[in-house]
């Protein structure tokens, strides 16, 4: 036990996380480990030292500003500091390099492997039977539910499995007959072990964070203890298991140098310290450089906790107390969405993909985190059979589930900075691109490749295919025949599983369009719980499809030219689906709904014919001044329109009641669905946060912090809760910000209802890194912005849409 | 004759009183060497021009058309235009009276360096690598203008295995580039098993696609002739068709194979020059091929098989990797030539034992030609009769050259001359890093272990430096950090270059007498004008392939 990776950690307990689970997680094991001892008797070498994490540019201190308030409203003491308080609280740090500082007094060093022994203690005497020195040779699986797993001691029956074997569990998830995806790789770390000071550095040193000279360094047996993130990693174990290797890892100097070079830079005292080792520890990465936990999508049962970049002792509990909640009650009680076994599919799962992407994710640890950075490896993976085209046409892609979109195009004769220079905090260089791109979209017409989202095709010989998804989502599927319906997939809490456009295209037959991340989940989900009923077919026709948007108060010409059928809102109204012919391609299936509030139809075209619509409708639109645009400019729109999106704004501790889609949601559909008695009871009794839109006042676009996601509100002066996405408006030309408001009794704390007066009574500020900027909130979208209204009911208009 | 550029290969004599004077007057490169090192690269010019101009006097009272094979076109034409030679000379002297220094700055050196560079990795998938060549590095650096050196590299479609060669063309570029363009297909053929000759036959003689035989590595600059693809594909075809009718029915020998080709290309050669072509372009081409000469060196890797099939004076070695990490040479290859006992006796003993005083004469084939066996140079191969007919019926150009008119002196019993080579086999084994191949112009100026040394140093770079390990011994932070820092800079000067090929020039052309690179020197030698150039160095062309050890360990273990 604790014989892997574990043993060798460095055991530096740190919140100091950007992602906001993480930093549960993260405050959770730290308030763990601390009681550990006590309630165990083990010795766990917890001791509270501290942790400095220090910036040398101002791009560090800012992404620095940024932890420190989110770590503030989560009551985790927290401050800024300037080089000179660096210095009085550690002496050997060199200081003349810095322009900053945070300090956590909270975070703490253990001893991994004790905690480990620590927690192992505290199970068994809870009844809990740990076999040591047995190897897991499979799980078995019957009718996709977990029964036993196989050692080489025998066979022990269980109902859920958890596989927590680090970097073997991809392989373990591979042993059985059904494999379950774990995409995880392994990498060399190394740290530095030394002998003693001549004056023993004191066991309650802060812990330093150096992430431009990518290391950390702590004080071990009166020494140091320094390693780091290199930005040339060398990955391990592509070709799979060698467990014994773990154990005579050789140490590479050499390749030691650049993080050696660092820390005598940081503490020029050091050159004269003995070196007593050099720890050549793997650790595992995932392909987002977040953790992996959760139930398998294709194994019930089977659930999974690792890949945890190299953080494993800072997450431990946290996930640990999470994973418990998941399987004992079925869902934790945080959003875990972002570290979900199920945000990944097969598709992540090859080792080629893995090796060059944790190549790219171990640098990472320590890299500048801005917004809207892209992976670069692993790319080029899914495309739309128009990827060539709009390469051509000056493309820039991001990549979303291994599909790649385009953010904008950039006009030929014009010049980006390169992806490095690029990074910022402030007004990124293509804000005029997106810009136009958006003018574009409200006056004339674009066309938006939207391929990458997901779509199922549900369909049955008989009435099975209504019934069930009546039961499964919340809106009323029981439309006309060539209807489409913005609703919830919602849990038994109500709050959002998924959020979808389903078209019904024949009285048996309904075509689902998710976001493209939902691929594994929503599949699961809807598997798990359909009847086990031949009649019923449920098919993913993902890759079927190409999807263009188009998107303008033009795109109804340039459509009417292409296509003999009258498209005229009397005759297409808004929130229609039809099959018709465009140019020479048939049975393009053309949807009202444009997913940005603004005019315009989806066209969803069998991949053959891709080309030839994308052709004709760029020839025809060339007379009302038809162009491409990208995902920046969609975002954009949708924002100034408050459309919330799922897997941002919208997560499964949400629901239509606080997001104002009460509806999108049919109480009374005269049959039972999921979420119905929980919605019910919100709809009697209030919400206790409110879905709302700020704007920024006093932001200067030009010169300020561009505010991202996770910003702080405050109303009245008192945080009551977080943004979740933000982008400009163009048409405003103002910051939108989107975000969650919560009313805390002012002195117990405890959570309030949130009325449509609080929100409207009050003042408020988003804090971007410290600073903070006046926000007028509001509860509706403004009625202004749409200038080319085409229907009366506001349907659309008023709240549907994902990333 | 023609000391000068070219004929340092091929010389002819001439009934010149002067001749002697003028040879002695030229000085070899070596000697200029340390001229170079001091930097009186003044009087080096001044000694030049003295010699150049000297070397023009005799020229031109005696035989100035015999010079139209060897010397540089500019340097011909400057012969035959008094003007123009003077404002040449002019010119040298201005260059050679300039106090001011002229130097190549580093980019500019690379430049020149990496004008011919090229590399080829065997495409891997998924880290899984079934060949046991790595990839190759090749370059060249020329000194006649235009080069008469010539490489050529392809993968064998029909069979396994990968096909790599160094010409060295001589009286012209012709040979070699024909040479360069053709083996590789006699070879391949030679190599193909029966039925897919039939194969091919049948589509040629349907019209259908043929399969395709090889695939080429070719640097933009290695360029292969339209013109003559017609008849050098009928030559090609005949040989496989005999291939067809002979057929032994025995798996084809790779040793053998590669002796047969390299015997009928050079017999295609020397025929298609007595047939001629109706077309007046492509007869003139054909002569001027058999007429010029080039020396082979061929690598054929299959597997852990490795074959050296060599005629003339180009070597192949191989770069081993022993224990320690050292480096050491082996020679796949002996060169043809005066300095090779055993090849002189071989010549000696085709021919009566009359011509034995004349058969070898200052270290040249009967006093002329340093590589004892060679393509083409059918002066040394065919019948005085045979020389006279194809050269009287042949176009004007040839007939007004004095080069291909005159006769080698005691030309008894032709041939004299084989193109036939030497094969060496050798199972790689997973100590063998790499292979070099390269025409006599790096291995005049380096040691075939120092080449090794720098190869294989570069080569493994950092990785197999010995790693450094603490083990038990007091190493403090600052000694551990400066021993790094030292070692990284060893390393990013071998990093200069990205091909292992240009980084042996580098050194052949730029090593000073410490064998490290000298920027000054190799700015020098890079700076000298075309018609100098020859006189310091000879072109260069180098190959180095990189062997794949894990393939080679495991090919090994699946033998035992």
């Amino acid at each position: 036990m604790a014989a892997g990776t574990t043993r060798f950690c460095a055991g530096i307990v740190s919140t100091a996380r950007p992602v906001s689970i993480e930093l549960k997680m993260a405050d959770y094991s730290n308030k763990l480990y601390q009681q550990l001892e006590q309630e165990t008797g083990v010795k766990t070498g917890y001791m509270k030292t501290g942790s400095i994490s220090l910036a040398q540019t101002q791009d560090r201190l800012i992404s620095l500003k940024r932890i420190a308030s989110s770590l503030n409203v989560m009551g985790i003491p927290c401050e800024i500091i300037t080089p000179k308080q660096v210095a009085q609280l550690h002496p050997l740090i060199n200081i003349h390099d810095l322009v900053g500082a945070m300090y956590v007094p909270e975070d703490a060093l253990v001893s991994s492997a004790n905690v480990s022994l620590a927690l192992a203690t505290a199970a068994s005497r809870n009844g809990v039977q740990i076999h040591e020195r047995t190897s897991v040779s499979h799980v078995s699986v019957q009718k996709g539910r977990v029964t036993a797993v196989e050692t080489d001691r025998g066979q022990i029956q269980c109902q859920y499995f958890v596989n927590c074997a680090g970097q073997w569990a991809y392989e373990l998830g591979h042993s059985g007959e059904e494999p379950v995806n774990i995409p995880l790789h392994a990498c060399e770390h190394f740290y530095l072990l030394t002998h003693p000071l001549k004056e023993p550095l004191a066991s309650n040193l802060p812990t330093i964070v150096d992430p431009d000279g990518r290391i950390y360094i702590r004080n071990w047996q009166g020494g140091i203890l320094s390693g780091g993130f290199e930005k040339n990693p060398k990955p391990l174990f592509t070709e799979g298991r060698n467990q014994l290797e773990i154990h005579n890892l050789q140490e590479d100097w050499d390749h030691f140098e650049p993080l050696l070079s660092a820390l005598l830079r940081r503490m020029p005292d050091l050159e004269a310290l003995q070196i007593m080792q050099l720890v050549n520890c793997p650790e595992s990465f995932t392909p987002d450089m977040r953790c992996i936990m959760g139930e398998s999508p294709t194994v019930r049962g089977y659930f999974v906790l690792a890949g945890m970049n190299s953080a494993g002792i800072s997450y431990g509990g946290g996930a640990g107390k999470y994973l418990a909640e998941w399987m004992v009650n079925g869902y934790p009680s945080e959003n875990v969405w972002p570290l979900d076994l199920k945000r990944f599919g097969a598709l992540q799962s090859s080792r080629t993909f893995l090796r060059h992407r944790v190549m790219e994710v171990m640098p990472l640890m320590c890299d500048l985190k801005v917004p809207r950075w892209d992976f670069q490896t692993g790319r080029q993976l899914r495309t739309s059979p128009l990827y060539d085209r709009l390469d051509a046409q000056g493309a820039r892609w991001m990549e979303k589930h291994g599909f790649e979109r385009v953010k904008y195009f950039v006009p030929p004769g014009k010049d980006l900075l390169d992806l490095d220079q690029s990074k910022t905090f402030y007004k990124p260089d293509w804000f005029d691109i997106v810009g136009s791109e958006v003018k574009c979209c409200k006056e004339a017409v674009c066309v938006i490749d939207m391929s990458s989202f997901t779509k199922f095709e549900i369909s049955s010989t008989g009435d099975e295919a209504l019934e069930s998804l009546q039961y499964l989502f919340s809106n009323d599927l029981d439309v006309p025949v060539g209807h489409v319906v913005h609703t919830g997939m919602l849990n038994e809490k109500g709050g959002y599983e998924n959020d979808c456009s389903i078209a019904r295209l024949s009285k048996r037959s309904f075509f689902m369009i998710s976001p493209t991340d939902q691929q594994v989940h929503c599949w699961a989900w809807l598997k798990n719980r359909l009847p086990d009923d031949s009649n019923l077919t449920m098919e993913d026709v993902t890759w079927k499809y190409t999807a263009l948007n188009l998107i303008g108060p033009r795109a109804v010409d340039v459509l009417s030219e292409l296509s003999y059928a009258p498209i005229t809102p009397e005759h297409f109204p808004s929130l229609f689906c039809k099959e018709m012919s465009v140019g020479y391609a048939n049975g393009i299936r053309v949807m009202s709904i444009t997913h940005t509030g603004e005019p315009g139809f989806m066209l969803y075209i069998p991949i053959e014919y891709a080309l030839h619509v994308y052709n004709e409708v760029m020839n025809m639109g060339q007379k009302y001044g038809i162009r491409n645009a990208g995902y920046y400019a969609l975002r954009s729109l949708r924002i100034e329109k408050f459309f919330a999106f799922w897997g941002q704004d919208l997560d499964a501790f949400t629901t239509p009641m606080e997001c104002g889609r009460e509806f999108q949601v049919k109480l009374e559909k005269g049959m039972q669905f999921v979420g119905q008695e929980a919605l019910l009871e919100q709809k009697q009794n209030g919400v206790y946060k409110r879905f709302t839109m700020f704007i920024l006042e006093d932001h200067d676009t030009d010169m300020d912090l561009w505010p991202w996601w996770g910003e702080p509100i405050f109303r009245n002066g008192r945080y009551v809760g977080k943004t979740t996405s933000s982008a400009y408006s163009y048409t405003l030309e103002r910051h939108v910000c989107l975000g969650f408001v919560q009313h805390f009794d002012e002195k117990t704390g405890e959570e309030l209802v949130v009325t449509t007066d609080f929100i409207n009574q009050g003042e408020y500020e988003i804090d971007i890194a410290g600073q903070r900027f006046q926000a007028k909130a509001k509860l509706y979208p403004f009625s202004s912005l749409f200038t080319h209204r085409r229907r009366k009911d506001e349907e659309e208009l008023s709240g549907y849409q994902r990333e | 004759m023609c000391v000068c550029p070219g004929p340092r290969r091929i010389a002819i004599p001439v009934r010149s009183s002067r001749l002697p004077l003028l040879s002695d007057a030229m000085p070899a490169p070596a000697h200029l060497f340390p001229l170079i090192r001091n930097c009186e690269i003044s009087r080096i010019c001044s000694t030049v021009c003295y010699c150049h101009h000297k070397h023009l006097c005799c020229l031109s009272s005696h035989f100035a058309h015999s010079h139209f094979r060897y010397a540089p076109q500019k340097k011909f034409a400057a012969l035959y235009r008094p003007k123009e030679n003077f404002n040449h000379f002019i010119h040298m002297r201005d260059y050679a009276s300039t106090p001011q220094r002229f130097y190549l700055t580093p980019p500019q050196v690379n430049s020149i360096l990496k004008a011919n560079e090229y590399s080829f990795k065997v495409p891997e998938f998924d880290g899984k690598n079934v060949s046991s060549v790595l990839g190759f590095d090749s370059n060249q650096l020329p000194a006649n203008a235009p080069i008469e050196d010539r490489r050529s590299a392809a993968t064998c479609l029909q069979t396994r295995g990968m096909l790599l060669g160094v010409f060295d063309g001589h009286a012209g570029c012709a040979c070699a580039q024909a040479v360069s363009e053709r083996l590789f297909y006699y070879i391949a053929v030679s190599l193909l098993p029966h039925e897919t000759l039939l194969e091919i036959e049948n589509a040629v003689e349907s019209g259908r696609a043929l399969l395709p035989i090889l695939q080429w590595h070719k640097h933009p600059n290695d360029y292969f002739s339209k013109e003559a693809s017609k008849l050098y594909f009928n030559s090609l075809r005949t040989y496989w068709q005999e291939l067809i009718d002979l057929n032994s029915g025995e798996t084809t020998d790779v040793k053998e194979a590669l002796i047969n080709a390299f015997k009928r290309l050079d017999n295609d050669i020397s025929l298609e020059a007595q047939v001629g072509d109706p077309n007046s372009f492509l007869n003139y081409l054909v002569l001027r091929v058999a007429f010029s000469g080039a020396t082979a060196c061929v690598a054929h890797v299959d597997g852990v098989d490795l074959h050296i099939a060599n005629t003339g004076d180009s070597r192949a070695m191989l770069g081993v990797q022993e224990e320690d990490g050292s480096w050491s040479a082996v020679n796949l290859s002996y060169d043809h030539n005066a300095q090779n006992e055993h090849e002189v006796e071989r010549v000696k003993m085709e021919h009566p034992k009359s011509e034995e005083k004349s058969l070898v004469k200052q270290d040249r084939l009967l006093g002329l030609l340093m590589p004892f066996r060679a393509f083409g140079d059918v002066k040394f191969k065919w019948s005085i009769e045979l020389q006279k007919r194809v050269v009287e019926s042949g176009p004007d150009q040839l007939n007004d050259n004095e080069y291909t008119k005159f006769i080698p002196p005691n030309y008894h019993t032709p041939p004299y001359l084989t193109a036939e080579p030497e094969v060496i086999h050798h199972k790689l084994r997973p100590q063998d890093k790499f292979l070099v191949l390269a025409t006599d112009g790096l291995w005049e100026t380096m040691h075939r272990q120092d080449v090794a040394r720098i190869v294989g140093e570069y080569l493994t770079g950092v990785h197999h430096q010995q790693p450094i390990a603490v083990g038990g011994y007091k190493v403090t932070l600052g000694q551990m950090h400066g021993l790094l820092t030292e070692r990284r800079a060893r390393i990013s000067s071998v990093f200069e270059d990205q091909n292992a090929a240009t980084h042996l020039i580098r050194h052949a052309v730029g090593n000073n007498e410490f064998g490290t690179v000298d920027h000054e020197r190799l700015s020098k030698m890079l700076s000298l004008p075309e018609e100098l150039a020859r006189m310091y160095r000879d072109d260069i062309t180098i190959i180095v392939v990189q062997f794949n050890s894990h393939v080679i360990g495991a090919c090994q273990n699946e033998e035992l």
